[in-house]
């Protein structure tokens, strides 16, 4: 696995790209299966350079802890990185992620989960435990050659490989998986090939991030969250989108619906037509622009983006990429075409095209709370592995 | 004393084209055109300072002025300048004065720097089909806002400081009354009405006439003191200390007393003739608490009701001032170029003190990043901006918006003779002399000035457009969207930009 050599080369991900989510709002738990044969459907806007996936709900019996799902070239790449995983968390377990032998994925990079969680001594009072963790990632995905954090969330995990994005799911045997929130990508770059850490999702804690387009304000997008702290070791536009939601939503705590009008804003005339109809609407929207114009997000992009408690579709102001939603029941569907919903979901209650800058949001109904501290069981080094 | 300076330029008159009209005559105040005593127009070329006004309005295109370039042995170290400057001082015995910005040729970085433009992986956006914002704000943002839900409906808590908006991100620099005729401030104020922009008044206080311009005016507080009064400041949309100037960073103003006529005593609130001296430093700030201080007496004045503007010229420290500025309390800082113009300054120190603005912006944007301050004040970039591309380039770089002077006063006519600080402009516009003000026709300068600036904004649509993006915001500090071209990496370093070629990372 060239990893590390392909990461230096690895540019921003300009690229045509499938999305597909998929949500069950009362947090039925669903396999993996129907997400792949949605992507499936939309094949042929990716070129097997790169496939994804993000499940939520999917590690119960280890809910508290962080699950880091890691790619390591090689073994010493593993020592390396477990040095500064003992030195930053008390790690319950760890284990191979089971894979298939899959016609169309190549030879794979050395696969780990980890089930940590924070050491009580290193994450003080003033670093809250988020951010400690963010920081813990960043800082392995930066230095350590070889070494690529790619999920870090709570009772959620990433997957990700070069490949069509249905031969990877079925790498993953992501059919022996269950979630109540799964969403899937393909990927169609236009530059270099051949890393498996380039695939979507993006993630960061429990946001993971799925894109089709390329953010013309990358440039800016990437200097404003660098004074917040976040580092954009990946160059993409599409880890700028997962660190946004964090900040807006997480650091900053703004509504859903707020933040995404922050990162897909009104345009001035509307927010001016609103100004003239004595809607206090468009002083919010106005204060935003003005405070957060450095993370709008410009340029063509269409966004699914899962966390814990709900999935988020968004595209751009102009709505330069493709994206359509649904429901069902308690399902909310959001994808780059219809035919990928009705392949898994024929009949709908509502199909929609939502419009430009419009965000789709779904909610669990019963919110989960995964903040609880998790205990670590004496001595619990335990290897499980599983191959 | 006879004088050894040759003529700078040479008036070429076609006799069979000259009516002997005497326009040219009547039209310049240097007396270059006279009548002989039978009543034939003749021209002095020592008198010329190339200024075109004759040229211009030969009704028969009679009149040609070319450079004079008197031949000096060979030698690249006693040019001909070099020896010309020699001759004027030993003839006078004075500092070498000048007007405009540094001409010397200093590389010109927005030369060396390319924008970028989108293909098929990215769609270009057309500015004649889609909307295409320049909106700007100008003033202090706080880092986050905190929203609160008041019957389900968001309503914003975060008090956030007043701010200047704008319908583009150009701003009419600051240049006094005093060193431009009051029919120019007319014409700067009736364009930025029109424009949704800004004028500043420079040091030269404000005429009470134009009072009615004040939502679209910033008034200057500089080291005189001049005109500055509790009117003066409530009519503003904003105050700017004037702490430094491209042109002549680390020295003060001196507008002579010949200029200072009833109108001028009048604003500045000094007596009719007397010299109008600005001192180098404020003398109530010699460190940044005292800086601090003036910001919030002004603050206090105006109920902080409007933003307060910094501006200081580009130095080699520019970033860690420009930080020092921003932490005391200043909403806006204006850094001005060592390429910015002037009305007078010492010839030595405007050609060779300061650094180019292209290099600032840059610096300093990186800098308020670096500590994280970035929000608590937008940066204005100044000094010898030519066109619409040098503009997008600077907000490229990380500035929020540009003040334009010299390109300002050449929209009104004027043609960069550099001969401001002698007072017979005659374009009307570095004058106070009442017939050669009156040349100047405010509503037709006005709209000039208008038309320009709309032509850079269109153009700078355009740009953005080109690069996938519909929102200045979204441009601003991104630096990825420039290369750099024969620039040494040292060069494009401070920039923060790549050599031309090198991917989009």
């Amino acid at each position: 696995m060239e990893g590390r050599k392909y990461r230096g080369n690895y540019r921003r991900n300009i690229s045509g790209c499938g999305l597909a989510g998929m949500m069950s709002e009362d947090g039925r738990l669903m396999s993996g299966e129907p997400i792949i044969r949605a992507m499936e459907v939309l094949h042929d806007r990716a070129n097997g350079l790169g496939g994804g996936f993000a499940a939520y709900g999917i590690y119960p019996h280890k809910k508290e802890f962080y699950a880091l799902h890691i790619m390591y070239d090689d073994i010493r790449a593993k020592e390396a990185t477990d040095v500064l995983l003992d030195e930053r968390f008390e790690i319950d377990s760890e284990e191979t992620i089971p894979t298939r032998k899959t016609p169309g994925i190549g030879k794979s990079p050395l696969l780990w989960r980890y089930f940590v969680t924070p050491k009580a001594d290193r994450c003080t009072t003033d670093t809250c435990e988020e951010d400690f963790v963010i920081d813990a990632v960043m800082h392995i995905n930066e230095k350590v050659e070889g070494a690529f954090i790619f999920s870090s969330g709570k009772n959620m995990g990433a997957f990700k490989a070069v490949g069509f994005p249905e031969d990877v799911g079925r790498f993953y045997r992501l059919d022996e998986y269950e979630a109540y929130t799964w969403i899937g990508h393909g990927r169609f770059p236009t530059n270099t090939p051949g890393w498996w850490g380039g695939a979507h999702p993006f993630t960061i804690l429990d946001w993971a991030l799925v894109h089709n387009g390329e953010i013309s304000s990358y440039g800016i997008n990437k200097r404003y969250l660098e004074m917040f702290g976040y580092k954009c070791t990946m160059l993409t536009d599409t880890e700028v989108g997962a660190y946004a939601f964090d900040l807006l939503l997480r650091k900053h705590k703004l509504p859903v619906e707020i933040a995404c009008k922050v990162l897909s804003a009104p345009f001035w005339d509307e927010i001016d037509r609103m100004k003239e109809k004595g809607d206090p609407m468009a002083d919010v929207y106005e204060k935003l622009r003005m405070v957060y114009g450095s993370i709008l997000l410009n340029g063509p992009f269409a966004f699914i983006v899962g966390h814990t408690n709900g999935m988020i579709g968004l595209a751009d102001r102009v709505k330069l990429r493709p994206m359509i939603a649904a429901r069902k029941d308690d399902m909310l569907y959001i994808a780059s075409e219809e035919a990928a919903i009705r392949e898994i979901s024929p009949e709908l209650d509502r199909v929609w095209n939502p419009k430009a800058g419009e965000p789709v949001i779904g909610r669990l109904k019963n919110p989960v709370n995964n903040n609880s501290k998790a205990k670590v069981k004496a001595k619990a080094k335990v290897k499980e592995t599983v191959a | 004393m006879k004088t050894y300076q040759l003529p700078e330029v040479i008036i070429e008159r076609d006799k069979d084209k000259c009516i002997n009209c005497g326009v040219c005559v009547r039209q310049c105040a240097f007396e270059a055109h006279k009548f002989d005593e039978e009543g034939e127009v003749y021209s002095e070329d020592e008198k010329c300072v190339a200024c075109q006004r004759c040229v211009s309005l030969c009704p028969t295109n009679a009149l040609y002025i070319r450079d004079n370039k008197p031949f000096v042995k060979d030698n690249a170290n006693w040019t001909a300048e070099t020896q010309k400057y020699i001759w004027k001082q030993a003839e006078t015995g004075g500092v070498l004065l000048t007007g405009m910005g540094n001409p010397k040729p200093y590389p010109i970085y927005w030369d060396h720097i390319l924008l970028n433009a989108s293909q098929v992986t990215n769609p270009s956006i057309d500015p004649l089909r889609e909307p295409m914002e320049l909106r700007t704000y100008l003033g202090s943002k706080p880092d986050n806002v905190q929203i609160k839900m008041v019957n389900g409906e968001p309503v914003i808590e975060t008090k956030i400081a007043p701010n200047l908006v704008m319908k583009t991100p150009i701003l009419f620099s600051a240049m006094s009354f005093g060193a431009i005729s009051h029919n120019a401030t007319v014409a700067l104020a009736m364009a930025s009405k029109e424009l949704g922009t800004y004028w500043n008044t420079g040091e030269g206080g404000l005429s009470k006439s134009l009072y009615q311009y004040g939502p679209n005016t910033i008034v200057q507080v500089a080291s005189g003191r001049f005109g500055v009064h509790s009117e003066y400041l409530d009519a503003a949309a904003a105050i700017e200390i004037k702490i430094g100037q491209g042109a002549k960073p680390g020295i003060g103003g001196h507008l002579p007393g010949e200029k200072v006529g009833r109108r001028v005593s009048e604003t500045r609130m000094i007596p009719v003739g007397s010299d109008a001296l600005s001192p180098a430093p404020h003398h109530d700030i010699y460190s940044i608490e005292d800086l601090s201080q003036l910001i919030y007496s002004l603050k206090e004045a105006t109920e902080y009701t409007k933003p307060i503007s910094v501006k200081i010229s580009a130095v080699h420290n520019v970033a860690a001032i420009a930080s020092g500025i921003a932490r005391a309390g200043a909403d806006i800082i204006a850094i001005d170029g060592f390429r910015g113009g002037t009305g007078a300054a010492p010839t030595m120190i405007r050609d060779n003190v300061g650094i180019p603005i292209e290099l600032a912006i840059a610096a300093v944007d990186t800098r308020l990043r670096e500590e994280g301050i970035r929000n608590k004040a937008s940066v204005i970039a100044a000094g010898g901006f030519r066109n619409s591309a040098d503009v997008i380039k600077a907000i490229a770089l990380g500035a929020d918006a540009v003040y334009i002077g010299t390109a300002a006063l050449v929209a009104m006519g004027c043609h960069v003779c550099q001969k401001c600080y002698t007072g017979k402009c005659n374009w009307g516009i570095a004058t106070q002399d009442p017939h050669l003000e009156k040349r100047l026709n405010p509503e037709i300068a006005a709209q000039r000035l208008y038309n320009l600036v709309r032509g850079w904004s269109h153009e700078v649509s355009e740009m953005l457009g080109g690069m996938g993006i519909n929102a200045i915001e979204s441009l601003r500090g991104n630096r990825l969207h420039l290369r750099g071209i024969a620039l040494s990496k040292e060069e494009m370093d401070v920039l923060g930009i790549q050599v031309a070629g090198s991917p989009m990372a």
